[in-house]
Parts: structure tokens; C-alpha cells; sequence
């Protein structure tokens, strides 16, 4: 079959449209690469990798990326500490107990956090849960990793309660009428059938989330300080790679020294963390797919 | 009327010939008067009158839509569940009002189990499905005793032999007609008295389908049994009873030998004829 000259033209535009953002994954990916490769010719692999001091941009050099890797993981681990419960529990109660009326206009609310520049949380942990978690906690440093970390739950809420009650929602509604028969509560089939079946949704929601906390940036560059500290103390400023990316994008190291290098080995390694988790993500979803269908 | 061409196993046989008219001599389990179920606006069952009796199989037949499922479903509340149903009239089971303000509906399940069109195990290990029941309901001091009450309810639903050196297995990796009869397996695991069957082996194979008869002949010694069917000759082998829907009415319901051999209303001789429906 022949394809007349209009519609072979439209397929090339298409393809090129499709080709486009392949082309610049494929991209960042090479140029990470490169940058990367440079940066280890000078440093070594296991000092990055193990060193506990971050100091690329001072007098006496250290490239231990682990104070940056700590940070990262402090703040995500707050706001997965608290955007799991909530989002599980307001995702049962859409799925399982909120009435259809309710469901329709408090879901759609909810999606709109996700929509709030995150510029606008960085500032509202900066001027305003800092301040507050201040009056309780006197010892809390203006930069610190707990209000940052407690806002970006906040962000990632959304994406965990949406996810998850779309999986809830797929488990048929004959394992719901199975435990009812049983003599099971509406709490009792909420939580031990329908959170069971949709677990690999649950799950990949979750890790979803917590590579959206990863690589989180604003709210961290704004509200968390720019000291790399290898520390699990919430409550003193720190940096995450995703900041101290921001730092030296926005200064004035120039192109192509070992300072500026170091940005693409973090990350690069930012990359490949989220990159994993995506993945693996995915990977429960499509499993989560096959078993009901 | 239409003659079933297979031959029938012999316990089969043997249930076709309890169909004789003779006194009935057990209880009435669950009596309903005069019950309208609504969905929305729009009304399912009009006015539906009947005597279910103790350790009988009594069969519903009638075409899709003609309400003898959602019927079903009204005998242990499982219509609660969906939004803007609406029940009025009266189903008593042994003399207590199944609607009544104060009965609790958890324990009125647990006397009236339920089977489903299509087999619904949980995700979990065949000891779990069964377990589940005595678990969530407390039933079972030890783990001894747990394991009995499975075992049991796995040999009542004539399933255990195939399952017994894989219980810690998926029950989801069992086939279609083993799942259902797992199903059956869990229903009965908290031994209720009812046992409501809907359509429970319109989704399986002749071989699996004979299996699940046999199996409603002998669970109606300990249980009193109500089959939802769309198989007239299923209807016709299993059970004592047969009630005709029609249009969310009940037609006619008696013994199932004079059901088919001789009914009372014209609608119901063609539907069991194959003229309608």
C-alpha cells in the first residue's frame, strides 16, 4: 500500500515530535555521562562514594557526596513519614467509605496541591512552618531539614492518596462482596482485602513519591540551608544533591573545572536513584495490571 | 418438558426422585412477605411471598434481569452495600426479622453465607481464604483448632484432596472450578445455616459443574441450600424447590418435579419448555 506525499510528510513531523524527547533523554544522559567520566578521571570513585566531607567549592577540597546523599535522604524520609499514612488513609476513605458526591469534589482538590508551583512551598516552609514549628521547638535553626521535609510531604500527599486509591479501586469489587460475606466490617474488608490486593499499587505509589521527594528541588533549596553536613539532626540546616546543584548553577563557578564538574556526578547519581525507583515502580504497576484482569 | 440428555451420576438420579409429592416435613428457615426492593426509583422485586424450608435446595430459574439474584441478595443483606437500595416487606429467618432495627448484620452473614457467580478467593494463600472467616470472627481458640476447622471445610467442599500438600500456596493459581469450590470451602468454614449459591458454576466446565451439583446434594444434609441458576436442567437436578421470576415477580414456585412436569401458570410452562426466555 502507498502512502500519498501529504501523509508521508505528516509521519516524518510525527516521528521527529516523538523523536524529540527521546532525543533529549538520550542527551542528558550522554552529557551526564561525559561530565561524569571527567569528574572521575580526577577523583576517585570511592572517595566520592564514601567520603563523609563535601567541600568542592573551599580551599581544601572534599568530594564525599554522603553529607549531600544524608540530606536528601533526611528530608525525603520526613515527607514519606508524613505523605504515607495520610495518603493511605484519605485514599481508603475515598475508595471505601467517602460517598460518590464526596469523592467527586474532594478528589479533584486534592490534585490541585499537586498543581501549587513548588516554589510557593519553599517559601511556606521557609515564612511560615518554620516560624510555627519554632514556637515549639526553640532549638529548630531557620534552615533545617524537618520543615521542608514536612511541606514536601504536603507536595507528594497527592500523588500518594491519588495512586493509590486508583489501585483500590481496581480490586473487583467481588473480593469486597467475598469478605463482606464472611461477616467482615467495612474496616476490616478495607484493610485486610482491599489494601492486600492492591499492594503493588500501593507500592509503586509510594516509590513513586518517594522519587519525586528525591528529586525535589525548590522547596529544599529555599528552606533547608546550604550546608552540607553529614548529619540526621532534622533540626539543623543541611543540603541535599538536588540543592547544592542549585548552588552552583546559580554562582559563578566557571565551565569545565573540577567544581563545575561535580554537578554532574551528582547528578548523575540523582539520576540513577530516581531513574531505579521509577523503574521498579513501574515494574510493580504492570505486575499490579496482569493479576486482575 | 425438556429432558436433561446426560446421564445423571447416581446420587444425581436419586435427586430427581426426591422431587415426589410427599408432605413436607422440615421447618421453614426463612419466611418473606410481601417484599419491594427498589433501586433508585426504580422497582427490582414487586411483592415477593415465600416459604424457604430447612435442609432443602430450593432453586431460583428465570430469565437475566428477572430479579432472582438481587432477591438472593436481599436474604443476607448483601444489597446494603450498594448505594440507593431500598428495601420494604419482611424476610424472617428462623423467626427473627432479618431487617430488624436492631439486628447486626455482621452476624446475620455469618449465618447466611454466600457463593458467587464468579469465584472471588483473596489474594492469599488457600489456608488464608478459608481461615479468614474463623479469623475475623474469632471463632477458633488455637492454631490446632484452626487447621481442623480448615481441613473440615476443605473436605466438606471436596476440594482437600487436591489442595492438601499445597495449602500455603496462591489460591489464585487454582483453576476456575477448584477456586469456586475453595470459595464454597470458605463459606462454609464459619458454619453458617444458609447457604446462598448465585449461579455458582455458570462459569465452569461440564466436569467442574457435576462436581459443584454433587457437592449442593450432600451440603443440603447439614445446610439449607438456595441456588440461583440460569440452567433450567441444573434446576431441574439439584434441587427440591424451584421458584420462577419473572419481571422482578415471583410466578410460581413449588416442588421442582411439578415445576417442570406440571406448573400452574402458562408463562412458566414456556419458560421451562424453552419458549420463552
Amino acid at each position: 500500500m502507498s502512502l500519498r506525499r501529504g501523509e508521508r510528510a505528516i509521519e516524518a513531523l510525527l516521528f521527529l515530535c516523538a523523536l524529540a524527547s527521546v532525543g533529549t533523554t538520550a542527551g542528558i544522559i550522554v552529557v551526564l555521562a561525559v561530565e561524569t567520566f571527567a569528574f572521575f578521571g580526577e577523583v576517585s570513585i570511592v572517595e566520592f562514594l564514601t567520603g563523609t566531607e563535601w567541600t568542592p567549592l573551599f580551599a581544601t577540597k572534599h568530594f564525599g557526596v554522603l553529607p549531600l546523599l544524608l540530606g536528601t535522604t533526611v528530608v525525603s524520609v520526613i515527607a514519606l513519614v508524613v505523605a504515607v499514612p495520610t495518603g493511605l488513609l484519605s485514599a481508603i476513605y475515598l475508595s471505601e467509605y467517602a460517598p460518590e458526591r464526596v469523592r467527586r469534589v474532594v478528589k479533584p482538590v486534592l490534585e490541585i496541591l499537586a498543581g501549587v508551583p513548588t516554589v510557593v512551598y519553599g517559601y511556606f516552609a521557609l515564612t511560615f512552618v518554620t516560624p510555627l514549628l519554632q514556637q515549639w521547638l526553640p532549638g529548630l535553626s531557620g534552615f533545617n531539614a524537618l520543615s521542608p521535609g514536612i511541606v514536601m510531604g504536603l507536595m507528594i500527599l497527592p500523588l500518594v492518596s491519588s495512586l493509590s486509591e486508583d489501585a483500590m479501586r481496581a480490586v473487583p469489587r467481588g473480593l469486597r462482596e467475598g469478605a463482606y460475606a464472611l461477616g467482615a466490617t467495612r474496616m476490616q474488608t478495607a484493610l485486610q482485602v482491599v489494601v492486600p490486593a492492591a499492594f503493588s499499587g500501593i507500592t509503586a505509589a509510594v516509590i513513586l513519591a518517594a522519587s519525586r521527594a528525591i528529586g525535589e528541588t525548590m522547596i529544599v533549596a529555599i528552606a533547608a540551608g546550604q550546608q552540607p553536613r553529614f548529619t540526621a539532626n532534622p533540626f539543623v540546616p543541611i543540603e541535599t544533591m538536588t540543592a547544592y546543584i542549585v548552588q552552583v548553577s546559580l554562582g559563578d563557578t566557571p565551565q569545565g573545572t573540577l567544581e563545575y564538574r561535580t554537578i554532574f556526578a551528582v547528578g548523575m547519581l540523582l539520576f540513577l536513584m530516581t531513574f531505579a525507583l521509577n523503574l521498579l515502580s513501574s515494574w510493580l504497576r504492570a505486575r499490579f495490571r496482569e493479576e486482575y484482569n | 418438558m425438556t429432558t436433561d440428555v446426560r446421564p445423571l451420576p447416581p446420587t444425581l438420579s436419586s435427586v430427581v426422585r426426591a422431587g415426589t409429592p410427599v408432605a413436607e416435613t422440615a421447618p421453614v428457615k426463612i419466611d418473606v412477605r410481601n417484599l419491594n426492593f427498589y433501586y433508585g426509583q426504580k422497582r427490582a422485586l414487586d411483592g415477593i411471598s415465600m416459604a424457604i424450608h430447612a435442609n432443602r435446595v430450593t432453586a431460583f430459574i428465570g430469565p437475566s434481569g428477572c430479579g432472582k439474584s438481587t432477591f438472593l441478595r436481599t436474604l443476607n443483606r448483601m444489597n446494603d452495600i450498594i448505594p440507593g437500595a431500598r428495601v420494604d416487606g419482611s424476610v424472617t429467618i428462623d423467626g427473627h426479622d432479618a431487617y430488624g432495627s436492631g439486628v447486626d448484620v455482621v452476624s446475620l452473614r455469618r449465618q447466611v453465607g454466600m457463593v458467587f457467580q464468579k469465584s472471588n478467593p483473596f489474594p492469599k494463600s488457600i489456608f488464608e481464604n478459608v481461615a479468614y472467616g474463623l479469623r475475623i470472627n474469632n471463632l477458633t481458640r488455637s492454631k490446632a483448632e484452626m487447621a481442623e476447622r480448615v481441613e473440615e471445610s476443605l473436605r466438606a467442599a471436596a476440594i482437600w484432596d487436591e489442595v492438601k500438600d499445597r495449602l500455603h500456596e496462591s489460591a489464585l493459581a487454582l483453576s476456575g472450578g477448584q477456586q469456586q469450590r475453595l470459595c464454597i470451602a470458605r463459606a462454609l468454614a464459619i458454619r453458617p445455616d444458609i447457604l446462598l449459591m448465585d449461579e455458582p458454576a455458570s462459569a465452569l466446565d461440564p466436569i467442574a459443574t457435576q462436581r459443584i451439583e454433587e457437592l449442593v446434594y450432600d451440603l443440603k444434609k447439614a445446610y439449607t441450600i438456595v441456588i440461583v441458576t440460569h440452567n433450567m436442567q441444573q434446576a431441574a437436578r439439584v434441587s427440591d424447590y424451584t421458584a420462577f421470576f419473572w419481571l422482578g415477580r415471583l410466578v410460581e414456585y413449588g416442588r421442582t418435579d411439578r415445576i417442570f412436569t406440571a406448573p400452574a401458570e402458562k408463562l412458566t410452562e414456556d419458560y421451562v419448555t424453552g419458549r420463552c426466555g
